[in-house]
This record gives structure tokens, sequence and C-alpha cells, in this order.
């Protein structure tokens, strides 16, 4: 279970507080005002930025001073998901070993996942032989394949068209959610929270407030999910 | 825009012409036209005054650090500024052509003396003098072995430098190469004969001349790198080695292939350190040509520089070239 134990961001004129859990298997969908501090929760729960207080608890262990590689967090950026000097089965190769070595049972494993989400025989292509729906997919693939517990996405399909978005979503979904993990994802749309969302959390005038059902959340938003929303 | 560059350029080329020697010496500066660079050189060959080339030594590093004091004022030039790209559109009535005037008369003052070497050069291709393969072999070991020591330099030194590194970066341009070859002499003089180590020391003074050069054009790549794929390699736990292997070297191709070909004819043309050290037998190509000039055997001179001249620019070109291979990525 992922705990945020009073913490509190702070840069400069910036500041965020969140004390909150979420349950395992959750996929919650973090919303609100751009500036708000979406990706720099994130940000934080995957150890790029160090909290000014509190603490990030996943199974009643503070993963605070473990270094991003060491957390049991798997993450997609907006963009640079992959290398682009390195070939799609390097790429993932990285995700299994930071040396990158290559043996036959890894070369397998790699195949298999990129069977599954639709890659097949594109492991020797580099990235800019793909299309962006196809990065989008190399980059769930290698984190199927480094198979950590939470995955955090920072709207990572942002650029993609509405139904390559939605398509990506109901994929991420069903390799990741699928499998019991807890998924964090930035959204921005609604449609995207009601596509896949179980829980949301709204990122608003400096706090992150605990994670609530999607379902009734979105029926009757609060005034500020409100405002957010425009309704 | 040329406010802010053209102090810094005017400060770097005072510096490099603060430190021409090898055209002074080459030209035959004597004492009516030396300059500090020369009289240090002067009192260490055929005087053999170990304490009076120091002293000129110091006041040459004076001379140049204050002018590198002002290159650091004036806010050294940036020359790898960002941008899109994209072609700017300029209307100036007439401005091509005044351009375009002066582009050729800069590359005439640049070709000219080039055209002449191949000029003269190549009826001295029939008579090359005695060794100047042997010599050739030496330069080109001394350049690569210079340019291997440069790019490892100049990776750690961006990779890992903080101000001290900074600060190394700039020493080598207020020290020329002669001033450092004259510091080094002193230093080894009573405990190795100069001939023996003349190759090595050469090696080595050029690969630090080079570094600040190196390092400039690696600094900006390596910071993009960071910045574009720094969060994700840390994601992977890509440390170390794992790092350098699978993010920088991949993402520094070019600037590394461009840094080692412009250490490579630097130090192909270097005659500094060697005319220090040098004896009969450890003569370089520049070397070998400024003894045959001062024998007047001009036109197997040129044959010489014609040689110097068509290697210095094949290694800039193997190694620029190799940078720019796979460039899919």
């Amino acid at each position: 279970m992922l705990r945020l134990d009073g913490l509190e961001i702070r840069q400069g004129e910036f500041s965020l507080s969140a004390d909150w859990a979420l349950e395992d298997g959750a996929v919650c969908a973090v919303m609100g005002p751009s500036g708000g501090g979406k990706s720099t929760l994130l940000a934080t729960i995957a150890g790029f930025l160090a909290p000014s207080a509190g603490r990030v608890v996943w199974d009643g262990r503070d993963l605070t001073p473990i270094a991003p590689a060491g957390r049991p967090i798997s993450i997609l950026f907006q963009d640079n998901n992959l290398f682009p000097h390195l070939t799609v089965e390097r790429n993932l190769a990285l995700g299994l070993d930071p040396r990158g070595r290559l043996d036959a049972a890894r070369r397998h494993a790699i195949g298999a996942v990129l069977e599954r989400v639709g890659l097949t025989g594109m492991a020797a292509r580099k990235p800019a032989a793909l299309s962006g729906g196809q990065q989008s997919r190399a980059a769930l693939a290698r984190v199927l394949l480094m198979d950590r517990a939470l995955v955090l996405l920072d709207e990572p399909f942002a650029a993609l068209g509405p139904g390559l978005r939605a398509e990506m979503l109901d994929l991420a979904r069903e390799v990741l959610a699928g499998e019991g993990r807890t998924v964090l994802m930035v959204s921005h749309a609604p449609e995207d929270a009601t596509r896949i969302a179980s829980h949301i959390v709204l990122v608003d005038a400096g706090r992150a407030a605990p994670p609530q059902a999607a379902g009734p959340l979105l029926a009757d938003p609060p005034p500020a999910l409100r405002a957010y929303l425009g309704r | 825009m040329l406010r802010a560059v053209a102090p810094g350029a005017f400060a770097v080329i005072f510096l490099i012409c603060l430190t021409s020697f090898a055209v002074a010496l080459t030209l035959g500066g004597g004492p009516r036209a030396t300059t500090v660079e020369l009289a240090i050189y002067q009192s260490l060959r055929f005087d053999f005054d170990l304490g009076r080339a120091a002293v000129l030594a110091m006041v040459q590093f004076g001379l140049c650090a204050a002018a590198a004091l002002l290159v650091r004022m004036a806010g050294a030039p940036d020359a790898l500024g960002t941008g899109l790209d994209r072609v700017v559109e300029r209307f100036e009535p007439g401005g091509r052509s005044v351009d375009a005037l002066a582009i050729a008369l800069a590359a005439l003052f640049l070709m000219a003396p080039l055209a002449m070497i191949v000029v003269r050069g190549v009826p001295g291709l029939l008579d090359l003098p005695d060794g100047i393969w042997a010599a050739a072999l030496r330069s080109v070991s001394v350049a690569l072995g210079a340019t291997a020591l440069t790019l490892v330099l100049a990776l750690a030194l961006v990779l890992r430098g903080g101000a001290l590194a900074q600060l190394s970066m700039l020493l080598p341009l207020a020290a020329s190469s002669l001033v450092m070859g004259t510091g080094l002499f002193v230093v080894l003089y009573p405990l190795v004969s100069p001939r023996d180590v003349a190759l090595l020391v050469t090696g080595l003074v050029n690969a630090a001349m080079a570094l600040p050069f190196a390092a400039r054009v690696l600094a900006p790549a390596a910071a993009q790198a960071e910045a574009a794929h720094g969060r994700l390699a840390t994601s992977l736990g890509l440390t170390g080695w794992a790092r350098l292997r699978w993010l920088i070297l991949p993402r520094l191709r070019r600037p590394l292939g461009f840094a080692a070909g412009l250490t490579a004819a630097l130090s192909m043309g270097d005659l500094g350190v060697i005319a220090l050290f040098a004896g009969d037998g450890e003569a370089t190509l520049p070397l070998l040509m400024v003894r045959l000039m001062s024998a007047y055997r001009m036109e197997q001179a040129a044959g010489v520089a014609l040689v110097l001249l068509a290697l210095s620019l094949a290694l800039f070109w193997i190694f620029d070239h190799g940078g720019r291979g796979d460039a899919a990525a």
C-alpha cells in the first residue's frame, strides 16, 4: 500500500502537502489545474525530489531515503521514455538490468512482452523508426518487464491523438492494473479518468486531497473539481 | 548579440596571437623581430639559461593570464548557441553581396597560404627528405596519444567538473604550449635527458592545450543529454559506467568525434614543446619542416608541409566523420 505520511513539498513559493493512503490495485487519476503540482507529486513519490517533510511509505517501508531506481516504482514521463540511440530491445534490456546485458532468456522475455503490447518483430528498431503510438507501447513494455508494484504515469500519452490515447490507456489498464499493480496517473482529461480510474486525487490550492472513488466524485464533484472541470 | 560576443572573441584572438610562437619561429624571428616566446626558446636552446627562460615564461604567463582574465570578464563567447536549426531570413539590400565579398576575402586570406603549400609542395614530394616517414609516424603517434588523453580528461572534467575544473580548463589558455614546455623542461632537466621524453612531453602538453576546446565542445552536449534523458537513466538505475556507456557516450558521439579531430589536428601541427625538447632523432613533421627551412631547403620544406597538411586534414576528417556515422539516432 502506498502511504504519503505528512508529506510536504516546497520549492520556493510553491508548496504542496499530502497525507493519505492508496489501496493496492487502485488505478488513481491525479487531476487538477496546471501548475498545481501533479507532476511534482509524482516526481516526489518516484524519488526525483526530496520532500521537505514527511515520508513516502510502501508496504510499511520508508522509501524517502532510497534512490529512484531502488524503489518498487516505475515511471513514464511526458516524453523521452526511450533512449533514441538504442534499439527497442536494448531499451527494454535496460529495464531488466542497468548493465544492459542480453542473453537468450532476456531476449525471450523481451520478445514475449513486445508481443503483449503489439510490437512483435520491432525489437531491432530504433525509436525514430516507430510511430508515436508504437513508442508508447515500447515504453509500456519496459514498465511491464520491470514488474514494479507501483506504476506512475506522468501523462506519457498526452501527445497522442484522442483515439490513440484512449487505446493506450486501455492497454495500460489491461496489462498493468490487471496484474494487481497500483497505478497513479496524471490526467487532464476527465474522460480518461472515467475510462480507467477507480480513484481520483484532486491536486489544488497547495494540497493533494485523499483519493476518492472516481464514480461518485465525478457524478457529484466538489466545488474545486467542478471549477476545474468547467461545469 | 554582437556586443555580447565580440569582446570575448577579441580576447581569444588576442591570446592566440600572444602565443603565436610557431609563426615567429618559422619565419625566423631574430633579435630585431623577437617575441617573448621566441626569447624563451632562444634562452633554452642556444644560451641554455634556465633561469632566464623561467623568468621569461613567467612574463609570458602573466601577459596571457591577464588576457584570459579579460576573456572571463568579457564573458567568454559561447560559440555553441542553441536554436531551432531554421534558416534565418535576412532582408538587407545588398547584404548578400557584401557578405559574399567579406567571406571571399577571409577565405582568400586563409586559403592563399594553403594553396601555396600545395603549389610549392607538389614538386617537393619528389624529393622528400630522409626521415620524413619516421617523423610522420612520430607526429601521428603523438597526435593519437594526445587525442585519447584529451578525450578522457575532457569527459572527466565535463561530467565531474567543479569550480576547480573550470579553472584548470582556463589555465592552458593562459599558458601557451611553449610556456608549459619550458616549465616541464626546467622540472625534468635534472632528472632525465629532455630528448628521451620529447615525444611523451609533447603529447602531454598537446593534450592539455586542446583540453579547454574539447571540454567546451562536449559540455553543452553532455548537459543536453542529461536534461533530456537523465531522469530516465536515473529511474533505470544507470550509474557510473552504465550511464556513460548507454547514455553519455552515444549522445556525445558527434561532439566527441569533432573534439578528437580538433585535438589530433592541433597536435599534428604543434611546434612548441617539441622545438625545446627534441634532439636530432626525435623530430616531428613541423620540426622537420622548420629545420629544413633554416637550412634553406625550401622545396623539401614545402613537401614536408604538404604531407603535414594532408595528414592533419585526414586525421580530422576521419575522427569527425566517425562521429557522424549512425546519424539516424
